[in-house]
């Protein structure tokens, strides 16, 4: 077995918390039963990387196998990286039949055409995902396997959902062999990114619990704005508003979970607005501004800030047309015409 | 009652008993907090400044959110002349005993204790000043 085959599978085992090793091992199918019941995984995982990887060479593991074990690493460490979001346009309308072979073949071929030492490993999964790895090499030197970059593709949507590998010339080439593949014409990059691969896929394939409208705009359980049983000695003063927070929280945000975000970004480039008795910037030019909104779960904290008393409901529709837009970037500019108001471009 | 603001909404007004005793809370962690008091103060009748008003200022466990200075809290206490009370409300021994105080405030100023009344937290207030 390869040396360097050695190195990244040792390497790779080291990477899983010593309580899953065992499972992740069995879902790689690479090694028997008979060998994983020889392992102790009871040791330090320095040892327990290194039998690993004495099975391997018994078997004599290649890179291809090894990248297969990267794939299912990920899979279930998915929250760990990154992801941005691409669609992709077909010109016609034919809706043609999706053979993933046919796929496969043709990405591996317009990515090799271009670039000789790639490894290209595919993996699927039961919720229809293809989950593609790309390792990248140069012509001259062998393909880096600690900086692939990840797809996941679902063959029914024009949706694709990378983790580009910080080699960023690559990412050109694997959005052109991404369309060669699945027939489409065009891709083009959403402003859409988190780390939490499922929500990005609730936004886009709409998952998420949206607010319909129902025959009895009246929800059913109209006093329910205070959950907890309260005494009712307590009079709430402000209760009429409280319960028209609520309702328009629910009318804008909807009663479910709220898709993970992490982070809203909006680019301003707006004229500054001030007394003009103030004298600021005189000059006629847009005032560069980044507003950055951070949160461990961006969407969940919007929803609780009218009802918490720390925003007037509504809220801004720049913050909550986040999920129904599908984008958490956002470029402001000033609109030309008519209306005052900012103009947020498509 | 509870109100987030002053003033109260008056479509409550014919539901609404004798106010005996006015608690402005205060979260030191919050200017808005503090903002929303004093605009809340203009509402008050200025009898209310007779004994009937206190200060209840919350979240002093917790010296690195502060974003009040003390200063003002304690100088708002000296303005309208009404005791300052200082609570942390998320240690369960500090929430019942200042719920006890306030409720030992309340029933002096609804006159339910003989030979003293709202007044004599003014005179109390007004004692401190003297030193």
């Amino acid at each position: 077995m390869d040396e360097t085959v050695a190195e990244y599978i040792r390497r790779t085992v080291l990477k899983i918390p010593r309580d899953e090793i065992k499972m992740m091992l069995q879902k790689w199918g690479f090694l028997s039963e008979a060998q994983l019941q020889t392992l102790n995984f009871h040791q330090i995982k320095d040892n327990i990387s290194q039998e690993v990887v004495q099975l391997c060479e018994e078997n004599s593991a290649d890179i291809k196998q090894a990248a297969v074990l990267d794939i299912i690493y990920n899979h279930i460490y998915q929250n760990k990286r990154m992801w941005s979001v691409y669609q992709m346009k077909k010109s016609g309308e034919e809706l043609e039949y999706f053979d993933i072979t046919d796929f496969k073949k043709k990405f591996k071929r317009r990515l090799r055409s271009a670039l000789k030492n790639v490894t290209i490993t595919f993996k699927e999964y039961e919720d229809n995902a293809i989950w593609i790895r790309v390792a990248w090499g140069t012509p001259h030197k062998k393909p880096n396997q600690y900086k692939p970059s990840y797809v996941v593709y679902h063959s029914q949507t024009p949706y694709v959902f990378i983790s580009s590998s910080v080699l960023k010339s690559t990412l050109p080439l694997l959005c052109q062999a991404l369309i060669v593949a699945s027939n489409y014409h065009d891709i083009r990059e959403m402003e859409l990114r988190s780390h939490s691969l499922n929500s990005l896929k609730d936004i886009v394939f709409k998952r998420y619990s949206q607010n319909f409208q129902t025959c009895t705009p009246k929800p059913l359980q109209a006093g329910n704005v205070e959950p907890e049983n309260e005494d009712i000695r307590i009079v709430d003063e402000n209760r009429s508003e409280k319960e028209r927070i609520h309702r328009l929280n629910q009318e804008v945000f909807g009663s479910g979970p709220q898709p993970k975000l992490e982070f809203a970004q909006y680019r301003l480039e707006t004229m500054f607005k001030s007394d003009p008795k103030m004298d600021v910037l005189d000059k006629k030019e847009p005032f560069r501004c980044l507003v950055k909104f951070s949160s461990p779960h961006l969407l969940e904290s919007l929803k609780s800030l009218a009802p918490a008393g720390m925003a007037d409901a509504p809220l801004s529709p720049l913050l909550t047309c986040i999920p129904h837009k599908a984008r958490n970037y956002f470029k402001i500019r000033e609109k030309k015409g008519l209306y005052p108001q900012s103009f947020v471009s498509p | 009652h509870l109100a987030t603001s002053l003033p109260l909404p008056s479509e409550r007004d014919h539901l609404r008993p004798r106010i005996d005793l006015i608690v402005f809370m205060i979260d030191l962690k919050s200017k808005y907090s503090l903002k929303n008091v004093e605009t809340s103060l203009a509402y008050v009748d200025a009898s209310f400044f007779l004994g009937k008003v206190c200060f209840l200022v919350t979240g002093v466990g917790r010296v690195n959110a502060c974003s009040i200075e003390m200063n003002a809290v304690c100088k708002l206490g000296e303005t309208y002349c009404s005791p300052v009370l200082f609570c942390e409300l998320e240690l369960e021994g500090i929430r019942a005993t200042t719920a006890q105080r306030l409720v030992r405030i309340l029933r002096i100023c609804a006159g339910h204790i003989p030979g003293v009344s709202a007044l004599s937290f003014v005179s109390m207030m007004r004692k401190s000043d003297a030193d």
